[in-house]
């Protein structure tokens, strides 16, 4: 990946003076995560990173910038969420410039620290095949890929921007994950519909009711106006049991249905680490049966719960 | 002289279950991949490897508490009225909190200058933190986010704790730092530490030493202050913040509070929950105006706090014990010291630019 930033940086240099910003990413404070980068003199240019710790998806900032000329660098999960915000008529096509990369997968830096033992002295990551490579403090060291990405590569459709102004670099496949380690849904859909009540009120012990879940979902536009804290209507209550908490990531997983790309963010930005993309997964496998549709692929396509059909293909309604 | 034992490492756990028979042990266990303050139990995995990925603030301020409990019923007398019974619950829980770091202990003399306030004390706080022993762990191995030593703290100081442990060879050196720390020390079958002491002033020292000497960020309040009106900095250091709660949930010192009454029927409880100043509705009047309607606004008063207001109150005391959690569990990365420098140096270059 590395031989392509100096084609991102050209790319955004060139097309910088005629929009307000472009948003890319920087080295971060933990040097395992690198941060988003607002850049709007051509001195920031410079100071872009592009390699598997941009995890971030950028597109979320998208609705907030509505308005201006904004260019936004994105991985292939990343321009599905941007897809999916032009076909809601959130975003503006001739306002947004996508630079377009491709991905060969996002690491998980709370999983590779705990793999690496700590994220100290962390200088490089590369990933090559089934392996990523660090470099730790000069030294070099291998994770296999089950170790190091995030859930979102090991059901990854597609590594690269499939919409975007500019692609930079070649275009290539999803990560080779080799052995992936079982999936949260795989492991629910083995249990009876108890045990999964009982894995939920589990996990949902730990959440802190902080919704970065929430904020960082690129389709979450509500925000500030969010069932979770209303109190008229009174839909959760503020207490701190699982249950509760559990109705919020409902809410949630069906505000998301057939929107969802799975681009990831709720997960990662979780401080507690809870598996609830796999709500939104579950719910994306019946938007596909019902409706063969996929969210975030094709801008001129309207997602399935925003239309009115008499008859759907696959809901056979007058055959009750 | 306050009392200094001695446990050895394969005696620690056991010694800690042996106190569950009369109190409830808080300290770091793995719960589903994350380290974090529980109850401690035969099951219980101990985690004393680094900082626990939550603080253990919940220990004296929980992220629920039922401040009481209510029940409504008609008058027997006047069928038209309605009777209102009250019932109190205050904490009476004797807990032990063991491995909490210094930056977590500091975190709970926050807390005091707040809630244990001369008159004006929280009884819900003040019996808790009475009835909590806190034994801290001093820190071996601080991360590339720690910056305790930043904010007027270290890797082995005692403040707001009562027991420290130091970890030394095959053990841990534990050392009575208050009168109640010491009291319930001589009460435990540990061994007398002996000459370990002086080992384990030596491995506090050389943490410290080890930390990277960094500019304090200590005694900037007015600098902070003075950015009050500087739109374009705080607009500019929040444009990635998603204005979640992560840190100030994560935080060892942020204490903001919500109430709440949740009914179901005839009975409800009004509780206290976490509340948290990126949140929209923190600020959020009943007519509503919110004078902090936007991210920069929020984040103003985020670092405002811990920074300037809070340590303009309390003797200069900042409101940030520099664990970093902020930091590191932050969805996009944002950096409380980059932000905190960025304002002295921007506040110090204007000061500059009016005397030229």
């Amino acid at each position: 990946m590395a031989s392509s930033i100096d084609d991102l940086k050209s790319a955004i240099k060139e097309a910088l003076p005629d929009l307000d910003m472009v948003i890319a990413w920087t080295a971060g404070p933990d040097p395992l995560s690198h941060t988003p980068l607002f850049i709007t003199d051509e001195a920031d240019i410079e100071r872009i990173a592009w390699d598997p710790r941009c995890s971030q998806n950028l597109a979320g900032y998208l609705t907030g910038l509505r308005g201006k000329k904004v260019g936004v660098v994105a991985k292939g999960c990343d321009a599905r969420s941007i897809v999916e915000l032009l076909q809601e008529k959130l975003i503006d096509r001739e306002d947004v410039t996508i630079f377009g990369l491709h991905c060969t997968g996002a690491v998980d830096a709370r999983t590779t620290r705990k793999a690496l033992g700590s994220s100290r002295g962390v200088e490089d990551v590369a990933i090559d095949g089934a392996t990523a490579r660090f470099t730790v403090a000069g030294e070099a060291k291998t994770l296999p890929l089950g170790e190091t990405l995030q859930q979102k590569c090991f059901t990854c459709t597609g590594a690269d921007a499939e919409v975007c102004d500019h692609f930079i670099g070649e275009h290539g496949l999803p990560p080779q994950v080799g052995e992936r380690p079982a999936s949260t849904l795989e492991e629910l859909e083995a249990m009876s519909m108890e045990e999964r009540l009982h894995f939920w009120e589990d996990q949902m012990t730990r959440c802190i009711r902080c919704y970065a879940c929430r904020s960082a979902c690129p389709l979450c536009v509500c925000q500030d106006h969010c069932a979770a804290q209303s109190r008229e209507p009174h839909w959760v209550d503020q207490t701190d049991h699982p249950r509760e908490k559990l109705m919020f990531q409902a809410i949630h997983a069906l505000h998301t249905a057939g929107r969802c790309t799975e681009c990831g963010e709720c997960e990662r930005a979780c401080p507690m680490g809870l598996p609830i993309m796999t709500l939104k997964q579950a719910l994306n496998r019946s938007i596909q049966d019902l409706f063969d549709y996929r969210a975030g692929t094709d801008p001129d396509q309207a997602p399935p719960l925003f239309e009115f059909r008499e008859e759907e293909k696959n809901i056979k309604e007058r055959e009750w | 002289m306050l009392t200094a034992r001695y446990i050895a490492n394969d005696k620690l756990l056991p010694w800690l279950l042996s106190l569950t028979e009369t109190r409830q042990v808080l300290a770091p266990v793995q719960v589903g991949g994350q380290t974090l303050f529980a109850p401690l139990d035969a099951d219980s995995r101990l985690d004393l490897k680094g900082l626990a990925d939550a603080s253990a603030k919940a220990a004296l301020l929980p992220r629920c508490e039922t401040l009481f409990e209510f029940h409504y019923s008609k008058s027997e007398g006047v069928p038209s009225r309605t009777e209102l019974e009250l019932r109190e619950t205050l904490p009476d829980q004797e807990t032990f909190l063991f491995g909490a770091r210094p930056c977590d202990a500091k975190g709970f003399t926050v807390f005091d200058r707040v809630y244990d306030a001369g008159t004006r004390r929280d009884i819900y706080y003040c019996s808790r933190r009475d009835k909590t022993l806190v034994a801290v762990l001093a820190c071996t191995d601080p991360a590339d986010t720690c910056f305790c030593n930043r904010v007027g703290g270290g890797p082995g100081e005692t403040d707001g704790a009562d027991i420290l442990f130091t970890p030394v060879k095959g053990g841990f050196v534990v050392e009575a730092v208050t009168e109640r720390g010491d009291a319930f020390l001589l009460e435990q079958p540990l061994v007398e530490a002996e000459d370990r002491t002086e080992e384990a002033r030596k491995v506090r020292e050389a943490v410290s030493d080890a930390m990277p000497d960094e500019a304090p960020l200590v005694g900037i309040q007015s600098k902070v202050l003075e950015l009050f009106d500087d739109k374009g900095f705080w607009e500019g250091i929040t444009s990635k913040c998603l204005s979640c709660g992560a840190c100030s949930y994560l935080c060892p010192t942020c204490y903001c509070f919500n109430m709440t009454d949740e009914i179901k029927g005839d009975d409800g409880v009004r509780i206290r929950t976490w509340d948290n100043c990126m949140s929209f509705q923190f600020t959020l009047e009943g007519s509503g105006h919110n004078p902090r309607d936007g991210k920069a606004q929020r984040m103003r008063n985020r670092i405002g706090h811990k920074f300037s207001y809070y340590p303009e109150l309390h003797d200069g005391n900042l409101a940030c014990v520099g664990c970093g959690r902020c930091i590191v569990h932050c969805p996009v990365s944002m950096d409380v010291r980059a932000i905190v420098d960025q304002a002295r140096d921007r506040a110090l270059a204007k000061e500059e630019h009016v005397n030229d």
